[in-house]
C-alpha cells in the first residue's frame, strides 16, 4: 500500500513539473518523470511474494513466478518514452534556435 | 561535437566491437534468457552511439548514414509486418505461430518469435541511431 | 522489503532536486539518478527483462538530453522566488494531500502489495513452454500471445523516428 502511495507521489512530483515550471526541459524532466512513475506502478502490480522471474529453466517448471503481463506491457512502453523523450527534445532544440530562449512566456510573447 | 582523445578514441574502437556482438547475443537468445528485440536493439545502437561520442560528430555527418539508418528502420519493421502476416498467406489468422516449435529450452525453438526478434531488433537500433545521428549532426546557427 | 523503501525515497529526492536546480545539467544528472534506481527496483521486483530495456534507454535518453543542452544553453533563468512561489508551494502542497487521501480510497480496490490476481496471467504461465516453445515467459506474451501491442509499439517508435528526422531537417529550410 505504502509503495503504491509513493509512486503516486512521484507522479505528482512529476504533474508538479508539468504544470508549474516554465522552462522547456524541465517540463521534458517532468514528463519522463511521470512516465516512470507508471512503469514503477504497473511493475509493483504484478509483483508476487516469493516468485521468481518469469523465465523456465529446466527442472524448475512449477516454480512461484511474478505475473508477466505487466511486464510486458512495460517493456514496449519504456521503449516508446525514449522515442518520444527524443521527439520533445527535438522540438525544444527547434524552438531555441528560432527564439534563442527556453521560457515558455518569452516564447508566447514572441508569436507571430 | 568534438571528438575525444587518443586514449578515448582507442579504448572506444575495442570495446565498441564487443558492445555489438553482445547486443546480437541478447537478440537470438530473447526467447530464452532475458533481454528480446527491444533490449539487443539498443545495445546495438549503443556501440555506434559509442563510436560516434569518442570520434566527434564530423565523421558522421554524411546524410548517407542517416539514410542507411532509415532504410535499416523500415525494413526491420517490415520484417515483423511479413512476418504477422504470414499466417493470413497461409489461410489461417494473423499472428499465427505457425513454423514448428521445435525443442524447449534450445537455439532453434518456439517458431516465429525469434525471427520477430531479429526484427524487432534491427528496427529499434536503427530508428534510435537515426535520431541520436540527427540530434548529433545538428548545427546551432547563431540565434535571431 | 527495507530495500525497496530506501530506492523510493532516494527517487522521490532525485525528483525533487531534477525539477528545482537551477543549472539543467545537474538536473539531467539527477533524472539519471531516478532511473538508474528504477532499474534497481525492476531487480527487487524480478524483472529483469525490464531492468536490462530500462538501464539502456537511461543511459540513451541521458545523452539525448546532454547533447540538446550542449547545443543550447545551461542555465534554467526562469526561476524566480517571491511571495507568489510561495503561494504556488502551498497550493501544490495542500492539493498533494487530497489527492493522496483519494487514492487511498481508491487503492481499496486492487489486491495488496504481493498478491496479483493473475487472473489473465494463469493460463499463459501454465500453457506458456508449450503452446509458443519460449522460455522466457515475457518473450512469449510480447510477440506470440499480445503480438498486435508489439506491431502497435514499433509502428509508435516509427513515426516518432520520423518526426525527428523531419522535425530537424536541413534541407528545404529557410533558416
Amino acid at each position: 500500500m505504502i509503495y503504491y502511495l509513493l509512486s503516486m507521489l512521484l507522479f505528482l512530483i512529476g504533474l508538479y513539473g508539468v504544470l508549474v515550471k516554465r522552462n522547456l526541459i524541465k517540463i521534458i524532466i517532468g514528463l519522463v518523470l511521470m512516465e516512470y512513475a507508471t512503469f514503477l506502478f504497473l511493475a509493483l502490480v504484478g509483483y508476487k511474494k516469493g516468485g521468481t522471474a518469469p523465465i523456465i529453466t529446466k527442472g524448475f517448471e512449477k516454480a512461484v513466478f511474478v505475473d508477466p503481463l505487466p511486464q510486458a506491457l512495460v517493456l514496449t512502453a519504456i521503449v516508446i518514452g525514449l522515442a518520444t523523450t527524443a521527439l520533445l527534445v527535438s522540438i525544444a532544440v527547434r524552438i531555441y534556435q528560432r527564439y534563442g530562449t527556453f521560457d515558455i512566456r518569452e516564447i508566447r510573447r514572441l508569436k507571430g | 561535437m568534438k571528438g575525444m582523445t587518443l586514449i578515448v578514441k582507442t579504448i572506444a574502437r575495442l570495446i565498441s566491437g564487443l558492445i555489438f556482438l553482445y547486443g546480437i547475443y541478447i537478440v537470438l537468445h530473447g526467447h530464452l534468457t532475458p533481454g528480446g528485440g527491444f533490449a539487443g536493439g539498443i545495445i546495438i545502437a549503443g556501440a555506434f552511439v559509442l563510436l560516434i561520442l569518442s570520434e566527434g560528430s564530423k565523421k558522421a555527418s554524411s546524410e548517407i548514414k542517416k539514410q542507411r539508418a532509415s532504410v535499416g528502420e523500415s525494413s526491420g519493421i517490415f520484417i515483423f509486418w511479413l512476418l504477422a502476416m504470414l499466417g493470413l498467406f497461409t489461410g489461417s489468422l494473423f499472428f499465427l505461430n505457425l513454423l514448428p516449435k521445435g525443442k524447449a529450452y534450445h537455439l532453434f525453438s518456439a517458431g516465429i518469435i525469434p525471427l520477430c526478434n531479429i526484427g524487432i531488433g534491427l528496427e529499434v537500433g536503427a530508428a534510435l541511431f537515426a535520431i541520436f545521428i540527427t540530434l548529433a549532426v545538428l548545427k546551432t546557427g547563431e540565434k535571431k | 522489503m527495507i530495500e525497496l523503501y530506501l530506492l523510493l525515497i532516494l527517487m522521490i529526492l532525485g525528483a525533487i532536486i531534477a525539477l528545482e536546480s537551477r543549472n539543467l545539467l545537474s538536473a539531467i544528472i539527477s533524472l539519471g539518478i531516478v532511473g538508474f534506481g528504477l532499474t534497481l527496483i525492476f531487480l527487487v521486483l524480478q524483472a529483469p527483462d525490464l531492468a536490462i530495456v530500462q538501464i539502456v534507454v537511461e543511459t540513451l535518453s541521458l545523452i539525448i538530453l546532454i547533447a540538446a543542452i550542449l547545443k543550447t544553453t545551461r542555465e534554467d533563468t526562469t526561476e524566480e522566488w517571491g511571495a507568489k512561489k510561495i503561494f504556488l508551494y502551498l497550493g501544490g502542497l495542500a492539493f498533494l494531500v487530497i489527492f493522496l487521501i483519494s487514492v487511498k480510497g481508491a487503492l481499496k480496490f486492487l489486491p495488496p502489495f504481493g498478491e496479483p490476481l493473475m487472473r489473465m496471467a494463469g493460463p499463459y504461465l501454465k500453457l506458456g513452454l508449450e503452446k509458443t516453445g519460449a522460455a522466457n515467459l515475457v518473450a512469449a506474451v510480447i510477440l506470440d500471445f499480445r503480438g498486435y501491442d508489439t506491431l502497435g509499439e514499433a509502428a509508435v517508435l516509427f513515426t516518432a523516428a520520423m518526426g525527428v528526422i523531419a522535425v530537424l531537417r536541413k534541407i528545404g529550410r529557410k533558416n
